[in-house]
């Protein structure tokens, strides 16, 4: 606190010295004040280009078939209605809409109970075992999920669950699984060993330890995990593709892809259909933004 | 009991030089550990093993042998692979990959930075901005493939719309169906698609730089160009290699959008690697030949992902965690 004033006090003193050489303070507000317009211009045109599309999207499914074609497609004007929307629920968009939230649901709670169980286990080290479980979840974390479709497709041909929920499921939970693994042992190594050993003294067996020490204290990277591994299910395209055929195994994704070879031309009908199957996570991005954007950067940022 | 906060001392390295409950006078028996071990890791080892372990044998192996999916497999030894390395069609769609992934790292990194920065302002409007731009997030890939569609329609879209009305006849185009412009469209939605993400990235990025750096720099009259140079850029290099990577790797085993737009057209100038494996897989039931180009793919992902390891000291802390085990 000593050193502080001495070394504002020369630096303002080299300020009066520098700035004014410059120019002057006016000009230099001048052009804080232009950039600033810059920097709101270059922000406002990324606005628009990220909000136009989805507004063309939302006014484009208030049409019908006929008006989407007459219309000026950037004004509300020519008619709005909300027809296609009991269109697409009616040609088995609920269905999709129930199949993805099984699949996302279920996807979340296998990879959270196994990955924080693995993740308790490794930072405990008590066996051989922790140390070969962290080296192969690390060397998966770089194989693409995409080099892995057709061996994919084959074993969950040959075990019977071709076209069934339960390949999605399986096969995403273990895609998941090691990045979600590494994402929690940051935390978990972080919780105070103390409190380990104290309940180990107490003779609290690791069930017990896991269930009421590590559980309940990674609450938010447990939330953080969910969020990043719900997202990437719940929009998954490329594993419904390969694993599932019919339309009572398709989750929403994929649906709507089957939905654009049913309907074709009926732009509409399908905007609809799209914004239908992103309510849920609107919803949650606006209930809980902040926990969503820590589950999005999740993966990095630790 | 309950974890108090005295008890949570912050700062302090838990990780290092804490003794092995093992070794230490343990209360319960080895043999209780092992059996939490065996049920705390074995459900996860089996799934991610037997699903992404056995799988990458799998691919491997099967790159050995000729199959149609249904008949008896043939061992055809490196037939497979010296087939690949002279089929043109597959080189080709090697350089397309490449190329989507570099130009896509050209466009969308600078654009992310620039956003990013942008939207790290305190300025109270800049907040509402950012979370808006995270809305393309929320999009499946297949609702952004469908709205582009719909958008780019060179008859009835929004685009074309615009260019007949404000006399703007460049926006009329088919613009996924051109051999000029298909590639370049495609990589524009993925743009759209993934600058949100980093942009995210790169704001967390920036918020971490401490403000002193820059108090202490516009003290010295640093005008705002250097200090970018000078402060942002050497503070955000860990934001910047995470970032890269992500889009590179990304990039590189990119499917989705292509395989619902263009399905490799039109000729084969939006045809990537990825597409090429799944079109010999699920449609020309060369799963062996397929095989060969999922080899390819997974090598290809690994060697950058890799880079990422190296670059950013992720590897040495995995590293520590080896040795201890």
């Amino acid at each position: 606190m000593s050193t502080a004033p001495p070394a504002v006090a020369l630096s303002a003193a080299r300020l009066d010295e520098v700035a004014p050489r410059r120019r002057s303070r006016l000009g230099q507000r001048a052009q804080r004040r232009l950039r600033g317009t810059i920097a709101f211009g270059f922000g406002t045109i990324w606005l628009v280009i990220v909000l136009a599309p989805i507004y063309f999207m939302v006014l484009s499914s208030l049409r019908t078939e006929g008006s989407y074609v007459t219309a000026n497609p950037w004004l509300p004007t020519g008619g709005l209605t909300g027809t296609e929307y009991s269109t697409v629920l009616h040609a088995g968009l609920g269905g999709y809409f129930i199949n993805s939230v099984i699949v996302t649901a279920a996807c979340v709670v296998i990879t959270l109970v196994l990955s924080l169980a693995a993740s308790f286990r490794i930072i405990r080290r008590t066996s051989r075992l922790s140390g070969a479980a962290l080296r192969l979840l690390v060397f998966g974390l770089a194989v693409p999920i995409q080099a892995l479709i057709v061996p994919l497709y084959i074993i969950i041909d040959k075990i019977g669950l071709y076209d069934s929920l339960s390949a999605l499921v399986l096969t995403m939970s273990a895609a998941a699984i090691p990045v979600s693994v590494l994402i929690m042992l940051s935390f978990v190594r972080d919780i105070p060993r103390e409190l380990i050993d104290a309940m180990s003294v107490d003779g609290a067996g690791e069930w017990r330890i896991f269930l009421s020490l590590i559980a309940p204290l990674s609450r938010p990277v447990l939330a953080t995990v969910a969020i990043y591994n719900g997202l990437s299910v719940w929009n998954n395209f490329l594993l419904p593709l390969v694993l599932t055929q019919s339309n009572s195994s398709a989750v929403l994704p994929l649906g709507l892809f089957k939905f654009q070879g049913q309907y074709g031309i009926d732009v509409p009908a399908i905007m609809a259909a799209v914004l239908l199957s992103v309510i849920p996570l609107v919803v949650l991005y606006i209930a809980m933004r902040r926990q969503f954007v820590r589950g999005l950067s999740g993966v990095v940022m630790r | 009991m309950t974890p108090t906060p005295t008890l949570t001392s912050p700062g302090v390295p838990l990780a290092k030089a804490r003794p092995r409950p093992n070794q230490a006078n343990r209360p319960v028996g080895r043999g209780s550990y092992r059996s939490a071990d065996l049920v705390g890791l074995l459900p996860t080892l089996v799934l991610y093993g037997g699903l992404i372990l056995v799988p990458i044998a799998i691919a491997i192996g099967l790159s050995f042998y000729n199959w149609n999916g249904v008949g008896a497999l043939t061992f055809v030894g490196a037939s497979n692979w010296s087939r690949f390395f002279s089929d043109s069609i597959a080189l080709h769609s090697l350089e397309v990959t490449f190329l989507l992934a570099g130009v896509s790292w050209v466009v969308q990194t600078p654009l992310s930075m620039a956003l990013g920065l942008f939207v790290s302002g305190r300025q109270r409007y800049r907040a509402v901005y950012s979370a808006l731009y995270l809305l393309p997030l929320l999009l499946s890939t297949t609702g952004i493939a469908l709205m582009w569609q719909a958008l780019l329609d060179p008859n009835f879209g929004g685009i074309a719309w615009l260019g007949t009305h404000w006399h703007l006849s460049f926006l009329v185009q088919n613009w996924l169906g051109g051999n000029s412009t298909a590639l370049w469209t495609i990589v524009a939605l993925i743009a759209w698609q993934f600058v949100p993400f980093h942009t995210l990235l790169y704001q967390m990025g920036r918020r971490q730089i401490p403000q002193v750096l820059y108090e202490a720099a516009a003290l010295d009259g640093v005008t705002p160009l250097k200090q970018f140079i000078y402060v942002t850029l050497p503070q955000m290099r860990y934001t910047i290699v995470v970032s890269s990577t992500l889009m590179i790797v990304g990039s590189l085993t990119y499917f989705d959008i292509i395989y619902i737009l263009t399905n490799g057209g039109p000729g084969d100038t939006t045809r990537v690697l990825s597409l090429d494996m799944y079109q010999a897989a699920f449609q020309n039931t060369t799963f062996g030949y397929a095989s060969v180009l999922a080899v390819v793919l997974g090598v290809i992902g690994i060697v950058v992902a890799l880079g990422l390891v190296r670059l950013t000291g992720f590897g040495s802390m995995a590293s520590q965690r080896e040795g201890v085990a």
